[in-house]
């Protein structure tokens, strides 16, 4: 069968289920899928500007340092750059001052290199980013770490200026 | 309506997957010196079904080795099928080494007998006269078996066509993101899906006995180790501590599995004894070590490490003790394993900015590049040691590559959507 025919019959297909039929949803017997969101656009990702739910509103203010919950690396390096000394400082003086409040932090490699010696570059820089919360009173409690490595970059590009956004660490409230 | 809109879309989607998925294995680099060989279309007896086209399959497993070069049919004289219907004449006249001749028939009972030989054209000798009984639905795994009798004969070696690639593929669709880990035959048909997610999954590494693959899986925001058995897709997650748990490899019995745990706060090399899951810690390092990857005699381990300042290779004994450095060409060289003689390691290697395949003599110390791309990633070597298989870039999109360790031959294989990454081929598979 013509393969255009059957993306299009099975999109329509889907479409007329979606639009008639509150039904039963078909899957296959895979791991449970996780109710995270799909990943935002690309640009939305540059600049970290994804607005939140159940979030206060400094949060979603872009004169407020607490907007920023994306902070970037050097190449193979898991320091914290000066430029985002301040943000950091911002959300470890709010995590202190909300001690019910949780954060993950989410570490990213650029692809360069194998894929395994990324996920622990990464968790190297999630660990730099938690020691120094650590160290402004932020309660070990508050603060949980999980190594993305390669695995899910912020853009897909495989040149100096993608790359230089998927070295980061992503503060999930 | 609504059930027969239900199965319609069923039915629609899966033609979608099925055409999608296979990997298609395109030859790019040629092969100078390869043997000559004609192996002539069978005859098919096979009562109006369609049948596998049996010597064609049996000649594309000799070409992708580099080392056959497989007579185009009509350059041929003659077809014989048996080896009383041969005259060598025909084939020493266009300069054969080797003729491969045969025959499909269907039996009383629905199955088939496939009956072939192999003559050495010059000498006049059978090297190989095999029946194989067979179902329709594995002619083609047939096929696979004839060709490695046919490649052991003629060079010493066992085949691997019947052997199997395990690979991660990326796709985009309505819902998002979606990572399959698939298995497919070593020429990329019969693609299975192994486990499908939203999320990563990586660092496929398969038991010596090829029944149960070992992988990386962050299902539930959980970075854990799984083992799942393939005949029954029952599976068990062995490893889910906290921080990472990566890079699982079965020493060559199967009884334990070497991984890295970063439990006590930093990436360490264990090894986990698969009967009792108690784990033996083997590295202590302030800096990452990962990749670990077992000898062929099982004595050892090499791994990535950072101690150094730059990732390199280390080894150390599998029960623990001093490790030493591997590695001292370039200052990145990652993700090493041995090829099944021990006397040679795969590895990823950075050469002016490039991440390369390299293949690191044990003996001379010097290492040999495989691969000119420059994200090239994840080699694992074919059972018989003759070829690596690694991802690389084609077009922006990830692809597999396999190349022969001696350079000879290279091909590419790609999914028509999306991307292709991290291959480990199987054991040989009894």
């Amino acid at each position: 069968m013509n393969k255009r025919f059957t993306t299009v019959a099975a999109f329509f297909v889907a479409a007329l289920l979606l639009a008639g039929c509150p039904s039963k949803p078909v899957k296959e017997p895979e791991p449970e899928p996780e109710p995270e969101p799909v990943a935002p656009p690309v640009s939305e990702v540059r600049t970290a500007a994804v607005p939140e739910r159940g979030l206060p509103p400094e949060f979603n203010d872009p004169s407020n340092p607490l907007y920023q919950r994306v902070i970037y690396f050097d190449y193979d390096s898991s320091d914290i750059l000066p430029q985002f000394i301040e943000v950091l400082r911002a959300h470890s003086l709010y995590l202190s001052t909300h001690p019910r409040a949780n954060l993950v932090l989410e570490g990213h490699s650029d692809e360069r290199g194998t894929r395994e010696y990324n996920l622990a570059l990464a968790e190297q820089r999630t660990h730099t980013v938690r020691r120094f919360m650590l160290a402004e009173g932020v309660a070990g409690k508050q603060l949980e770490t999980l190594s993305y490595g390669e695995e899910k970059p912020a853009h897909p590009g495989h040149d100096e200026e993608s790359w230089a956004l998927n070295r980061r660490v992503e503060l999930v409230y | 309506m609504k059930r027969f809109l239900l199965l319609l879309l069923l039915i629609l989607l899966g033609l979608q997957a099925t055409a999608q998925a296979r990997l298609t294995i395109e030859i790019v680099g040629g092969a100078e010196g390869a043997q000559p060989i004609a192996v002539v279309p069978f005859r098919s007896d096979a009562g109006g079904a369609p049948v596998e086209d049996v010597a064609q399959v049996i000649a594309a497993d000799l070409a992708r080795t580099g080392r056959f070069k497989p007579m185009p049919g009509r350059d041929m004289l003659a077809t014989p099928h048996t080896a009383e219907e041969v005259d060598l004449r025909d084939w020493r006249l266009q300069s054969m080494d080797n003729l491969v001749v045969g025959e499909v028939v269907r039996q009383s009972d629905g199955n088939y007998e496939v009956r072939f030989v192999l003559i050495d054209v010059f000498r006049g000798e059978q090297l190989a006269n095999m029946t194989f009984r067979s179902h329709q639905a594995e002619l083609r795994f047939t096929a696979h078996r004839i060709a490695d009798t046919i490649y052991e004969r003629l060079t010493g070696q066992p085949g691997v066509f019947t052997t199997r690639i395990a690979y991660v593929t990326s796709e985009w669709g309505v819902e998002g993101q979606r990572i399959v880990l698939r298995v497919s035959d070593a020429d990329g048909h019969n693609p299975q899906t192994i486990v499908a997610s939203k999320d990563p999954i990586l660092s496929p590494a398969w038991s010596p006995d090829g029944r149960r693959l070992s992988y990386v899986s962050f299902e539930k925001r959980q970075i854990a180790i799984y083992v799942q058995e393939l005949a029954t897709g029952r599976r068990e997650r062995v490893a889910a501590y906290k921080g990472i748990n990566g890079s699982p490899a079965w020493s060559p019995d199967g009884s334990r599995l070497a991984m890295t745990l970063s439990r006590d706060g930093n990436p360490e090399i264990y090894v986990m004894d698969m009967a009792s899951r108690s784990l033996t810690r083997l590295t202590d390092s302030i800096g990452i070590d990962t990749e670990p990857s077992w000898s062929p005699d099982g004595n050892h381990i090499i791994f990535t490490s950072g101690r150094g300042g730059n990732p390199q290779i280390y080894k150390i004994p599998a029960t623990g003790g001093e490790a030493t450095r591997v590695t001292f060409e370039h200052d990145y060289n990652g993700r090493a394993s041995y090829a099944p003689d021990g006397r040679s390691m795969a590895l990823v290697t950075r050469v002016n900015g490039q991440f390369r395949i390299g293949l690191l003599d044990q003996t001379t110390g010097v290492t040999r590049l495989l691969s000119n791309g420059g994200l090239d990633e994840s080699p694992s070597f074919s059972p018989n040691g003759t070829m690596v298989i690694y991802a690389t870039q084609h077009n922006g999109r990830g692809v597999l590559a396999a190349v022969s360790v001696d350079g000879r031959v290279s091909q590419r294989l790609s999914q028509d959507l999306g991307d292709v990454r991290e291959p480990a081929w199987s054991p040989i598979l009894r």
